[in-house]
């Protein structure tokens, strides 16, 4: 069974948890108990109809306010798929927490009120998705009963949509225009009466109708070892494996691999899931390798096939999206951390920070603050066995963990 | 539902994805512990650590804090699977809290141990000082878990801060943490109620028996079933009678519901939660106090 990992994202009141409760309502995912409570909840607030809405907004003080603080996870499932939604927060001092949500997404349903328009937060979405390399986004355009269901409000977003993304740098990004209603159900599962202009498809079967081969099994093969499984037991005494996810490609018994960063070589002896021995791994799977010859690899070390070595990079260039509140400077240390690698870097050099609202840069900046991108440069303790994130996301990315607070304070993308 | 439902098959992807969040814990903490309540989402767990640390033995040991209103089937079940997985068990008892004068036992007849095992859950924190404690909560079981991260990081106090989690981004886990603090991580955080069902189908794995079909003295408070046992403070006109049901969720025998059902099999159980009108928490008495329950109880160290 298929898993597919959405994002949502929308400016406050553009109607995203009413948007995700009518989803779950239409695929019968709300269970009798929980579409009681909050229609008790709903009367309580004084609305006369069942505020879906209320389904998402989990912690006190988002209920308290009306808002989405941080990123609920929900999830539901149709006959052929699981989906698994990222809520995310839409107000900018939150951008972190949309981030954070939107990293494992396949898809971004951005949400836009059919009244207003492309607003500041639509501009920060989008980028967000074109920064992270989502494949699909589907441009919600909600609200269309307070607009009596014009097609001219939807052609002149859609305009406006079709203009940012003429300056956007992933283009082979999909956008799905889909006009919509959540309040009464208006192309959410099924298509709409009120929008007979529109023939496209409903959210939902946009969503059913994608066709997911990402590629990654044709990547070269990049196995970061998380963990060496030793048992020094009577029946394993001399069994060394070495244990990780295959983030990309694939790797097959018998390959000839190169341990990075020694360089050594060897051969895969086997390749096990639990007890089973499996000839081949694909990119994702969690697996224990074993080698034919005995070579230093450890935690934070990589394995890779021989005819495809990635270069270890000491000086790092990337887009860098600050999430703490100490802002990124030139000069500082971090620990950068890609896969299950963890190496002192320095900030050598803070190039230009990025508008996300007209993509202009903004050269000479001093720091990056909260919620801001930048470009940096970096400079690394040891090599990192990185690829460009264009080429490769799972290999192509990492974190910085401030050492003084042992936060994220950011995430960077290899360009 | 009038045709039976079919039965999915379990997406492996959430496999592969949970064993490395297993590895991530041994490899970055020192001293990590898996809690074991002997439900079926900590009987997952430890299938998920026997799978990812094979074939060397699970690195922590299982820790049940046991608040003395278990069913007693649970408890030989966890004995037997400690037996057969060759894992390390450390049980540390409320009973203790209380007569350490720690807690204070509820009254009343909703009275429970629930919230008094967050006390006893710190202590052995502290005592045995684990950075990391494994658990097996879901998003899908309640919206206040719904928000936590997989690495959740707590306080000296235990205390979980909704509004200052860490960014978590793509599978790169960040467990560094501060003298004092600890992390509880949720390597299921992803998985359904009915992915760990038909995960443990295809598994073909072993779960305590008050999961089926079974008949059992109970007694019926607020439109609920509920087990009869000596831990349960009861009125007068509460009178215990025998009834055909199974339990849909595990926890103590005081807040734990029973649902009236005849499946003595997993087929018959998935088939019965594809077609179920109420929620796996709907039984549960812990969550609905209030509809901050959770949120309330997390912020005070509950797991």
């Amino acid at each position: 069974m298929d898993i597919v990992r959405i994002a949502t994202a929308g400016s406050v009141d553009d109607g995203k948890s009413t948007l995700i409760g009518r989803l779950l309502f239409e695929t019968n995912s709300i269970t009798q108990d929980k579409l009681e409570a909050i229609e008790r909840a709903s009367k309580r607030r004084g609305v006369d109809y069942t505020d879906l809405s209320l389904l998402t907004d989990g912690l006190i003080a988002e209920r308290e306010q009306g808002i989405t603080i941080d990123v609920a996870h929900i999830y539901f499932s149709t006959p052929t798929r699981k989906y698994i939604i990222a809520d995310t927060p839409g107000h900018f001092e939150y951008t972190r927490n949309m981030i954070t949500g939107a990293s494992n997404a396949q898809v971004a349903i951005i949400l836009i009120d059919a009244r207003n328009g492309i607003v500041e937060q639509t501009h920060r979405h989008f980028y967000i998705t074109q920064l992270l390399r989502i494949p699909y986004v589907v441009v919600c355009i909600n609200k269309m009963d307070l607009v009596n269901y014009a097609e001219s409000a939807y052609n002149e977003i859609r305009q406006q949509f079709d203009e940012l993304f003429a300056k956007a740098n992933y283009r082979e990004q999909q956008l799905q225009f889909i006009p919509a209603s959540s309040l009464y159900g208006d192309n959410i599962s099924s298509r709409s009466a009120s929008i007979p202009w529109y023939d496209g498809p409903s959210l939902l079967e946009y969503l059913e109708s994608i066709e997911w081969h990402t590629g990654e099994n044709q990547l070269p093969a990049r196995f970061p070892v998380q963990y060496v499984v030793r048992p020094k037991s009577a029946q394993w005494h001399d069994f060394r494996g070495f244990a990780g996810k295959l983030t990309s490609g694939m790797l097959h018994k018998g390959e000839e691999v190169v341990a990075l960063p020694s360089g050594q070589s060897s051969t895969i002896a086997s390749i096990q899931r639990f007890e089973e021995e499996a000839d081949q791994a694909e990119s994702g799977d969690s697996i224990v390798i074993t080698l034919a010859d005995e070579i230093d690899l450890s935690r934070g070390d990589m394995l890779v096939p021989k005819s495809q070595v990635p270069e270890g990079l000491k000086e790092i260039s990337a887009q860098v999206c600050w999430l703490d509140h100490q802002p990124l400077k030139t000069g500082k240390n971090y620990l950068l951390q890609h896969g299950s690698n963890r190496v002192k870097a320095k900030v050598t050099n803070l190039f230009s920070s990025i508008n996300v609202t007209d993509y202009q840069t903004i050269e000479g900046v001093a720091e990056i603050g909260l919620n801001e991108i930048g470009y940096v440069s970096l400079k690394t303790a040891k090599p990192v066995n990185a690829d460009l994130y264009a080429v490769n996301k799972h290999n192509g990315r990492f974190i910085l963990i401030d050492e003084s607070s042992n936060n994220t304070v950011g995430v960077g993308f290899i360009g | 539902m009038s045709q039976a439902a079919s039965i999915p098959a379990f997406p492996r992807m959430l496999e592969d994805e949970s064993i490395y969040i297993m590895r991530e814990v041994a490899a970055q903490f020192e001293k990590p512990a898996l809690l074991f309540s002997g439900g079926k989402d900590s009987i997952t767990l430890v299938r998920l650590a026997q799978k990812a640390f094979w074939p060397g033995k699970i690195p922590f040991p299982l820790v049940h804090v046991d608040t003395g209103h278990n069913f007693p089937e649970t408890i030989r079940f966890r004995d037997q699977l400690v037996k057969e997985t060759g894992a390390e068990l450390i049980v540390r008892y409320v009973q203790d809290s209380i007569n350490a004068g720690k807690v204070k036992e509820e009254t009343g007849k909703y009275a429970s141990r629930n919230t008094l095992q967050t006390v006893t859950l710190l202590d052995t924190i502290e005592e045995f000082k684990f950075d990391a404690c494994i658990g097996g909560a879901r998003r899908d079981e309640e919206k206040a878990r719904a928000k936590e991260r997989i690495f959740s990081v707590r306080d000296d106090f235990g205390q979980w801060d909704p509004k200052k989690q860490r960014p978590e981004l793509f599978d790169m886990l960040n467990g560094k943490i501060n003298i004092g603090e600890n992390v509880r991580v949720f390597p299921i955080s992803n998985w359904t109620e009915l992915d760990v069902w038909t995960y443990i189908k295809e598994e073909k794995m072993n779960i305590p028996s008050i999961y089926y079909t079974h008949q059992r003295q109970v007694i019926e408070r607020d439109g609920m079933i509920w087990p009869f046992s000596d831990f349960l403070n009861t009125t007068d006109d509460e009178v215990p009678f025998e009834e055909t049901v199974r339990f849909r969720t595990v926890g103590d025998m005081t807040c734990t519901a029973a649902v009236a059902s005849t499946a003595n099999n997993i087929d018959d159980i998935i088939r019965e939660i594809l077609s179920a009108k109420i929620s796996e928490r709907g039984a549960r008495m812990d969550d609905k106090r209030s509809e901050a329950a959770m949120e309330q109880r997390k912020k005070e160290g509950y797991f």
